[in-house]
């Protein structure tokens, strides 16, 4: 037997205009179980808590129901109160009289039996509330970062100058990533390099993080604050504690014509090699697929040219465990493959190039050491034309997104071009600017009207080849669709941003969700964009979707903040309105059969399968258990259980049955 | 059967439908907060209540509210894309376009449930669309046949 408190607040006179809240509460006293109502101008107020809190203590009550707002606004001060009066906050309901019934209904019986009929209904949940504790998981203070670019630095950095450790892992020899390929940076045109390799330098020495290079995850088990991460540390074929980074090595390498994937193709490498002269960590990796010996079994010469005997050709990839509690994905993006254009000619004429390899081109430390030089002959192109849009904003091509970034680093190239080529002609072929950003229509105004930059509003239908020059035949939209036909010694492709390689593999590694175009899904697009739906795991950077550098970095200390969040506390609390699988005596253990469709229905993959065994360890059933550190509480499980096994605490069947049946008896 | 079209057309003008909402915790209950909060008038005959999502809206629940005496019920949640859980409410809609043809096969109106999205900001459409409902319920007439069923089953089930 019940005894239940009901509180009507008539909230000034915003419930008390329109509903008679004193018939309500001697509507409430006939209620069986109810053994206390009252209505109070304020319920909110000290002296209205007050009031709930003393009829608690005073009365017995073992269940409140306060008819007041919408719950989504006093339900957490009125569990408060309940809870500083010993009565557990999870046995307090919240009849929403206010919201959804004296505001919009006028004064008169009705609207008073409506709020009487959602009393009651309230009333009937509450009997079937049962007290709950909060879950409390523990938390590894430790963060994965996947991915090395200036997401990942920056999320690194962060979360380990908040005082936590983190491991760090990237897949290629160097941390940097696209950001350390960049010439200059939009809209202030200060060299990529020289703002970034002081804060790789950082991450190297930082005392907080651990840096795993040519090293991928392999596998990523557990949930929020307790995750286990297996990463596969790929061969080096170096001995990182003897190789002093001195480079001899890269210069006795008889394979010397490897395409160079720093230089986004346009130079070359050796097979034992550093991507970059300010690479982090400073150390050469033999790459296996081009080495002679690895692949010839002959060679070694820079074993023997190496003078700390660092060379290791037998090493093997390692595996190694991390024991993690949050993990940031950091892993960037890619360029559009630029087999997409034949009809731009990419691949078939050497001076098509893309947006990526122009930044290779034009940075000092690039192949042609900053001078723009054509790749074909090397001369320097007295006529160029950009392509914005080369496959984004394409249906076409199947990317019906805007890569975002490539309106300004179209006109950051053309400037750099008119900056670098003296007396060349640029011409940008675009379907709309988009600059949206701090000073950045002021930047592309200046690439149009101070370095004279020729911008034509239109497409660009064909690329070919007549006499040595590449002909590009386009058309002006803003001349009424006149035909544009450019004679160039150059093109450049704006070509789209996608999402990395393998992105799909890592979401399902990850258990997090990806959109069609294999971009990581966020939690929520506007309130949860660094969260993904797997509690524990955020997002950072063009991972997400295409991106710049400010918003790159912004995102990765949101992230980074989330991670400190979770580990600022001894240990994660969780409201415990979760999904529970019942368990029962032997020989039944659960009524659940084990069909495992709630598994099928669960979006943050809570639901695991548990056997339950006799003593000699015999397995007698296998029953679904939901694990509370991942379930969100949404409740599609109950729904899809065929035996109704499995029920959700706080909306229990027994709860809404009850609610249903009290709002509709009279 | 003939008897109910008799009472239906008597008491058309006197009749006020009773109906519930299954609504979720996100979109269509901060939705319905907001037609509060815009002071926007509806119809008082339908009642809310809360859930977490429309996914936990187990088909049960409509026949539970229909045993009870609902002449009609309002399922609403988030848009599709935009649930809080991703993807609760397309379980939601899958399970109702499957149910709706069970419930239609077994002779059950169906006319008298109305699946909508009303997002959180979108107070004037949960107006709409409950006036609407009373309405259409209001013109279908009260539904007692579920109810009786219901109560020849609880009598005879032991």
């Amino acid at each position: 037997m019940s005894k239940i408190g009901v509180f009507i607040c008539h909230c000034g006179e915003n419930i008390s205009a329109t509903v008679d809240c004193q018939r309500v509460a001697e509507e409430a006293l006939k209620i069986e179980e109810v053994e206390y109502a009252i209505d109070y101008k304020y319920m909110c107020s000290d002296p209205g808590q007050t009031l709930i809190k003393q009829a608690i203590k005073e009365k017995g009550l073992d269940g409140v129901v306060v008819a007041a707002c919408s719950p989504r606004m006093h339900e957490p001060t009125f569990r408060r109160a309940c809870s500083e009066a010993g009565l557990n906050p999870y046995l307090c309901e919240i009849a929403n009289i206010r919201e959804h019934c004296s505001w919009v209904h006028e004064k008169g019986d009705a609207t008073t039996q409506k709020a009487v009929d959602i009393v009651k209904s309230l009333v009937a949940k509450v009997k079937y509330n049962k007290p709950l504790t909060p879950i409390e998981v523990p938390v590894t203070k430790k963060a994965l970062v996947i991915g090395g670019g200036i997401a990942g630095i920056q999320a690194s950095l962060d979360i380990a100058n908040c005082g936590h450790k983190v491991i760090l892992v990237e897949k290629e020899p160097s941390i940097g990533g696209h950001m350390s390929q960049l010439s200059e940076t939009f809209p202030t045109l200060d060299c990529s390099q020289c703002i970034l390799t002081p804060r790789m330098v950082e991450v190297a020495q930082h005392p907080n993080i651990t840096l795993y290079t040519y090293a991928e995850v392999e596998h990523l088990e557990g949930f929020i604050g307790n995750f286990k991460a297996s990463i596969r540390l790929k061969a080096k074929s170096i001995d990182e504690k003897l190789c002093t980074g001195c480079g001899l090595c890269t210069t006795k390498c008889p394979n010397k014509k490897i395409s160079s994937e720093f230089n986004a193709g346009l130079g070359l490498r050796t097979a034992i090699y550093v991507p970059f002269p300010q690479a982090v960590p400073n150390k050469p990796v033999i790459d296996k697929e081009h080495c002679t010996y690895y692949q010839k079994g002959k060679c070694r010469l820079c074993e023997k040219t190496c003078p700390t005997g660092a060379i290791s050709f037998d090493q093997e990839d390692r595996i190694i465990t991390e024991e993690i509690g949050a993990v940031v994905v950091t892993t960037g993006f890619d360029v559009l493959k630029p087999n997409y254009f034949p009809e731009y000619g990419f691949g078939k004429y050497k001076d098509v190039i893309t947006g990526l390899q122009f930044e290779r081109l034009a940075s000092a430390s690039g192949p042609t050491l900053g001078e723009i030089r054509r790749p074909s002959d090397g001369a320097i192109p007295k006529k160029i034309v950009f392509i914005a849009c080369a496959g984004s904003r394409d249906p076409a091509k199947g990317i019906h997104y805007c890569s975002k970034i490539c309106c300004m680093y179209t006109a950051k190239h053309a400037m750099l071009y008119q900056h670098k080529v003296h007396g060349g002609e640029s011409y940008v072929f675009y379907m709309d600017i988009r600059a949206a950003g701090k000073n950045y229509d002021e930047f592309v105004r200046r690439a149009i009207e101070e370095d004279g930059v020729n911008y034509i509003r239109g497409r660009v239908a064909r690329v070919y080849e007549k006499e040595g020059k590449l002909i590009v035949k386009g058309v002006d939209t803003l001349l009424g669709a006149t035909p544009v036909e450019i004679e160039a010694d150059m093109v450049v492709l704006a070509t789209a941003s996608v999402a990395n390689k393998g992105a799909e593999e890592l979401a399902q590694k990850l258990h997090i969700s990806y959109d069609p175009y294999k971009f990581f899904a966020e939690a929520h697009p506007k309130l949860k964009p660094v969260e993904t739906n797997t509690a524990g795991i955020y997002l950072a950077g063009a991972c997400q979707a295409p991106k710049d550098i400010p918003e790159t970095v912004g995102m990765a200390s949101g992230a980074a903040v989330k991670v400190a969040a979770l580990f600022s506390q001894k240990d994660l609390v969780r409201e415990p309105l979760v999904a529970v699988v019942n368990r029962t005596t032997p020989p039944l253990f659960s009524t659940c059969v084990g069909c495992f469709m709630c598994q099928t229905a669960c979006p943050y993959h809570a639901i695991e399968a548990e056997e339950i065994k006799d003593r000699n360890g015999n397995v007698l059933k296998t029953v679904a258990k939901v694990n509370p550190g991942l379930c969100q509480g949404c409740g599609t499980c109950v729904a899809f259980c065929r035996s109704k096994s499995i029920d959700i605490q706080g909306y229990s069947n027994e709860q809404v049955y009850a609610e249903v049946a009290a709002l509709l008896n009279d | 059967m003939i008897k109910l079209e008799v009472i239906m057309d008597d008491n058309k003008i006197e009749f006020e439908p009773r109906i519930v909402a299954f609504v979720c915790n996100w979109c269509t209950y901060a939705g319905a907060d907001l037609t509060g909060t815009s002071r926007l008038k509806y119809a008082s005959n339908v009642k809310i209540v809360r859930f977490p999502c429309t996914g936990r809206i187990d088909f049960m629940l409509i026949l539970k509210a229909f045993a009870n005496g609902a002449d009609g019920i309002i399922v609403s949640g988030c848009h599709p894309n935009d649930c809080h859980y991703t993807s609760g409410n397309f379980h939601a809609r899958r399970r109702w376009i499957v149910f709706r043809n069970l419930l239609n096969f077994l002779g059950i109106d169906i006319a008298r449930i109305r699946y909508s999205w009303v997002s959180a900001a979108e107070g004037a459409k949960w107006a709409d669309l409950v006036n609407n409902t009373v309405a259409d319920i209001r013109e279908l007439g009260p539904y007692t046949e579920y109810q009786k069923v219901a109560n020849y089953m609880e009598e005879h089930h032991d």
